[in-house]
């Protein structure tokens, strides 16, 4: 397979990687080898390699941003399926191994994005929720709202409750009551 | 023409740091990962127990190092280029963890960095501060400059019953592998109570600068010079 360059023929460069063949003897196939489908050069597969470890970063890169994103919400679940099966150790991947890993976390990126989009707006609904049990919580009764609901940190909750116990009750006086947190951490002993 | 990097490395031995030495790496896999490296250094003793002032300074570490960190860990640039790596070649950072996470993940569960020993609170104060991955040899079981090759057909690590798969990236020495790179220690390759020199050795990988890399080899060899036994 040549390219002319200036008028002059030169080998395609990815050729110039082969060695040359014993005593002149052309492989089967001739030059016409190197264009059957699924003949691809050493340089062509390590670009590709290449291609895709930069792609792997990139979605890597997303991942541990979402994960930071997401956090404290515990629902979701980061691990990516264990695409390249590691009973040998560490390794040079190969492209379909490559592939894999690309693939699984693309899909887990996917995965977490949707769920994040979803509950976003579901948290935003609580929020709103929230505004209105605390200017009305005669309308909303015994209803409690978590900072997880509104995709907050901590153990705090708004909980709509009457005044005076029973006498409040029976005369409507409600009221919303914030916990004070997360219970103090507390020592090995 | 003396280059800023040779002045600092003068500089460093006149104020009596060694500096840290680079280790080699099959050409091929230097073709297909590029960037990464293995830097190593020798130190003048083994472990044993921690003097007051390490276990001090894991207590002040622990201090500052709370879950935020832990949590923001993975997109900071040096732990995020490790778990990157990870994936390159196969393992997966969420089951094996890169040695900065696991370490954290250590802080979170045990609610602080126990000391063990020297060496391993050395490697630990090293590995928190810089990110960098670092593990330890006993450097007289270790024949020649160490580097990161695949093994050969046949090739076995000390103390396992199999032979290792073909072309598995392990750390070795002019012999033999010496460790699974992020993984097994050869058995009496590591660091033992007999151990009366230890090579702190870093793998740097695409991401992770030379001074970050040199910066933890100083880091924990520091703390295993400086540190005198308590009277």
């Amino acid at each position: 397979m040549v390219t002319t360059v200036r008028g002059r023929t030169k080998p395609m460069p990815e050729l110039l990687e082969h060695p040359p063949s014993a005593q002149g003897v052309k492989p089967p196939g001739g030059a016409h080898a190197a264009l059957l489908p699924g003949r691809v050069s050493d340089d062509a597969r390590r670009r590709a390699r290449g291609d895709l470890r930069r792609q792997i970063a990139t979605l890597e890169r997303e991942l541990a941003e979402m994960f930071a994103e997401v956090f404290p919400r515990r629902e979701v679940a980061f691990e990516v399926a264990f695409a390249v099966p590691a009973a040998g150790g560490p390794r040079v991947l190969d492209i379909p191994e490559l592939e894999r890993v690309r693939d699984s976390l693309a899909m887990r990126v996917g995965d977490v994005q949707s769920w994040i989009s979803e509950r976003g707006y579901v948290e935003e609904r609580n929020r709103g929720f929230l505004e209105q049990l605390i200017a009305e919580p005669e309308k909303y009764p015994w209803v409690r709202v978590s900072n997880e609901d509104v995709g907050e940190p901590g153990c705090r909750h708004w909980h709509s409750r009457p005044r005076w116990g029973l006498v409040g009750m029976l005369m409507g006086w409600w009221r919303v009551k914030l916990s004070s947190g997360c219970p103090l951490a507390t020592g090995r002993g | 023409m003396i280059s800023p990097e040779d002045v600092q490395a003068i500089e460093r031995r006149l104020r009596g740091d060694a500096v840290p030495e680079a280790g080699w790496v099959a050409p091929a896999l230097l073709d297909e990962l590029p960037g990464l490296a293995l830097r190593y250094l020798t130190v003048e003793r083994g472990s044993g127990r921690s003097p007051r002032e390490v276990k001090q300074r894991l207590g002040r570490l622990s201090d500052r190092f709370m879950g935020g960190h832990a949590i923001s860990l993975r997109q900071k640039p040096i732990p995020w280029a490790y778990r990157v790596f990870f994936r390159h070649i196969g393992l997966d950072p969420d089951r094996t963890l890169t040695p900065v996470e696991q370490v954290s993940l250590d802080r979170m569960k045990q609610g602080a960095f126990r000391s063990r020993n020297l060496l391993d609170d050395a490697l630990t104060i090293a590995i928190v501060e810089s990110g960098v991955a670092l593990r330890a040899f006993d450097a007289d079981r270790v024949h020649g400059p160490p580097g990161i090759r695949g093994s050969a057909p046949g090739e076995e690590l000390e103390g396992r019953p199999n032979e290792l798969p073909t072309a598995t990236l392990v750390v070795a020495d002019d012999q033999r592998p010496l460790s699974l790179l992020f993984g097994a220690m050869g058995q009496g390759r590591g660091v033992s109570p007999k151990t009366k020199r230890t090579m702190i050795v870093a793998v740097q990988v695409n991401g992770v600068p030379d001074v970050a890399v040199e910066e933890a080899i100083w880091l924990c060899a520091g703390v295993m010079r400086d540190a005198t036994p308590d009277g």
